[in-house]
């Protein structure tokens, strides 16, 4: 977690600046005044849901997996500030960051986890499987590494297409070892599709520490073996993400170039809820973590000595955040569940959409 | 008897074969340092060391097909599966490396691989991690398929799976691991392909496997105290190798049949039981054969609504009911 930053793409001297610096880079020095506010107030929302989401867990009113994005909102937050119209996002099951960061409502969100009809899948997903394709958010994938094509796909229809955007696919330190990934790695190369692919690397997949899991040099390097652009940065600093971020879309929106972007970060819960997270790492490194590289207070620091934020603003948009969850929780609660009768629907659009049907013969089978 | 947890009988086993082999090894997600997501392995790697016991990364169809290659030369390894549902990353390495090598090569090779691990519903983890593959699995000559519902067969069965000379899938439950049964204190090796009568009837037989036993063994309780009626348990215990004998002795007593399985309908293992009972006991049946399966579509994640899209002890009650109506 403590390695510099490095781009295939960055002379010196525009390389990205130490932590902090990196305000200065136009993304975010021509950002207004609210949009900070907004950066800001994005991730104490989603840390603020989260923690009422692990409470209505450990009440039992969500079942399954329950992920927890807590300690990397800088990351989610950062990356889909950038988003512009046809810009388009895939990740892993821990998704709640993302879809509050491409701007999905905290209400069905937080149904979903109850698994309330209500819910942003009906109650069919669950925490893992969150999809919002109006805000160009495909999900919520629940199978290590199995988001991969499918962003790469988008990447291609984009291009098919000829939009001028791209996609990103976040995925986990430990999801770089799946097969699928580097098949998709190629395909990008090989075709120059738009897609950067975001790797997350919080240390851990699971209770493996990244040097019990890859080999080589860096995670991101590994795209030099496929001719792709690579870069790394810190993920706690919301302006240092989009700084480097910004030169990988652009990158790709404009020139089609591919790449992987590895940005440094760190998750203060366990692997999910159920996880009792005390074989493999220290109380001591956690706390240091977010002593010293607390996404929050960092961009909190920084936005009060420049005079954008004030303490009463920090405690008005803290409590906000906090009434927005409860909200969001009661809504949950007060939402009914499916029905047995709902199994069965979503399953096919022609089953859904009985006028339109083409096809003969039985669809579904007792 | 000892009574053990179905996931500490699983453990025993493991920690007795890789004390009698020294070729045994387990290998997986997060096995070694974690002691398992489950916790199945807890302790193994203190007693056996990190060259018996060993964390992979997330790279399944890597370190399956890793198995497949080191069991050709000897190594007995059993790998686990975090999930059954991840089988589909590593497909092409059981389906079609471990299944095929031995025909392919005219019986030259054999691949003596156990792939364990839960597979299962229920648990609200949605409908990318709640696969059920044993039809799937199956399907495939070559192949032997593994899945027990208690912890004395999961010890039983796991201990000759390893000592299989054939690739065997062992599939588990996360609900059951917990579950408490006797187990020998002797050593006991069950055969695959040896179903076991879980309770005996006399006007309906359930052909089950798995967590689905459980279910019908509380439905049979109740059938016979509030309904009369009296029903025979047949756990299969193995889908590949299948006793169906066993299943035909039974249907010869009581002429009536449900098969209850934890499986999509279409093309499962109930299909293949209906069929081969139908062929074999046709004047037997009194009635047609009954099923109940999983509803029909993906899993719902939705906690209460899992429940009843599973077979469940009152969807047993009731399948049982119509089909001795
Ligand atoms: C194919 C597959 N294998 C295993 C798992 C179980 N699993 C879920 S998350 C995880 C760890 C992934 O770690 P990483 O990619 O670093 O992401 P993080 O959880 O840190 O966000 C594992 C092993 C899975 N979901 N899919
Ligand atoms: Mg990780």
């Amino acid at each position: 977690m403590s390695k510099k930053a490095a781009s295939t793409i960055e002379t010196k001297d525009d390389a990205v600046p130490a932590c902090g610096a990196s305000a200065q880079a136009p993304v975010n020095a021509n950002l207004p005044k609210e949009a900070k506010v907004e950066l800001y107030r994005k991730m104490v929302r989603i840390r603020r849901f989260e923690e009422r989401s692990l409470r209505a867990y450990q009440a039992k009113k969500i079942g399954g997996f329950l992920h927890l994005y807590i300690g990397q909102e800088a990351v989610a937050v950062g990356c889909c500030s950038l988003m512009g119209a046809n810009d388009h996002v895939i990740t892993a099951y821990r998704d709640h960051g993302h879809a509050m960061a491409v701007g999905m409502d905290t209400k069905p969100l937080m149904a979903e986890l109850y698994g309330k009809v209500t819910g942003c899948s009906k109650g069919k997903g669950g925490s893992m499987h969150y999809f919002a394709p109006s805000l160009n958010y495909w999900g919520g994938h629940g199978i290590v590494g199995g988001q991969i094509p499918l962003g790469t796909g988008l990447a291609y229809a984009l291009k098919y297409k000829g939009l001028k955007g791209a996609a990103m696919a976040f995925m986990g330190d430990g999801a770089v070892n799946q097969g699928a990934v580097h098949e998709a790695y190629n395909l990008a190369a090989l075709w120059n599709l738009p897609v950067i692919f975001v790797v997350e690397n919080n240390g851990y997949s699971m209770g493996t520490s990244q040097d019990r899991s890859s080999a080589g040099p860096g995670l991101a390097q590994r795209a030099e073996a496929y001719g792709m652009n690579w870069g790394t940065c810190f993920g706690h600093d919301v302006y240092e993400v989009r700084a480097t971020m910004d030169k990988f879309l652009t990158l790709a929106r404009e020139q089609c170039k591919p790449a992987v972007v590895e940005i440094d970060t760190y998750r203060y819960r366990g692997h999910s809820v159920a996880d009792p997270d005390n074989t493999y790492r220290t109380k001591e490194q956690i706390e240091e973590y977010r002593r010293t590289k607390d996404p929050i207070q960092v961009f909190q620091n920084i936005l009060m000595k420049d005079g954008v934020l004030t303490d009463a603003l920090v405690e008005q948009i803290d409590t906000e955040a906090k009434a927005e969850a409860d909200l969001a929780a009661d809504f949950a609660e007060a939402s009914p569940y499916p029905t047995p009768d709902d199994i069965q629907r979503d399953v096919y659009w022609e089953s859904d959409n009985p006028d339109q049907r083409a096809s003969k013969g039985r669809l579904f089978f007792e | 008897m000892a009574v053990l947890t179905y996931r500490e009988a699983i453990r025993a086993a493991l920690s007795e074969e890789l004390t009698r082999d020294e070729n045994v090894v387990l290998l997986g997600e997060e096995v070694a340092q974690f002691h398992g997501a489950y916790k199945v392995s807890d302790g193994l790697l203190e007693k056996f060391g990190p060259k018996r016991i060993v964390d992979t990364p997330i790279s399944e169809a890597g370190f399956i097909g890793m198995g497949v290659g080191a069991s050709m030369l000897g190594i007995r390894p059993v790998m686990e599966l975090m999930f059954w549902s991840f089988y589909s990353v590593a497909f092409d390495q059981i389906l079609n490396n471990a299944a095929n090598v031995r025909y392919m090569s005219g019986g030259l090779i054999n691949c003596p691989i156990v792939i364990r691990g839960p597979a299962n519903g229920g648990t609200n983890v949605g409908a990318t991690h709640s696969h059920t593959p044993e039809n799937v699995l199956a399907n495939h000559p070559g192949i032997k398929v593994v899945v027990p519902a208690t912890a004395r067969d999961a010890k039983g069965l796991l201990k000759s799976a390893i000592r299989d000379n054939d690739p065997v899938m062992f599939l588990e439950n996360t609900i059951l691991y917990g579950e408490k049964g006797e187990v020998p204190d002797t050593e006991e090796l069950i055969p695959l392909g040896l179903a076991d009568v879980k309770r005996e009837g006399t006007d309906l037989t359930i052909v089950t496997y798995g967590r689905s036993v459980l279910h019908s063994l509380v439905a049979a309780d109740i059938l016979e105290k509030e309904h009369d009626v009296s029903v025979e348990v047949v756990d299969l215990r193995t889908i590949r190798p299948l006793d169906i004998d066993t299943v035909l002795a039974s249907v010869k007593k009581t002429h009536r049949v449900l098969i209850v399985e934890e499986q999509k309908p279409f093309a499962s293992v109930g299909s293949q039981l209906a069929f081969m009972i139908q062929k074999e006991a046709f004047d037997e049946l009194d009635g047609p054969i009954h099923r109940l399966a999983t509803i029909d579509a993906p899993a719902i994640y939705s906690p209460p609504v899992e429940v009843e899209q599973l077979p469940n002890p009152q969807r047993v009650l009731k399948a049982a009911l119509a089909a001795v109506a």
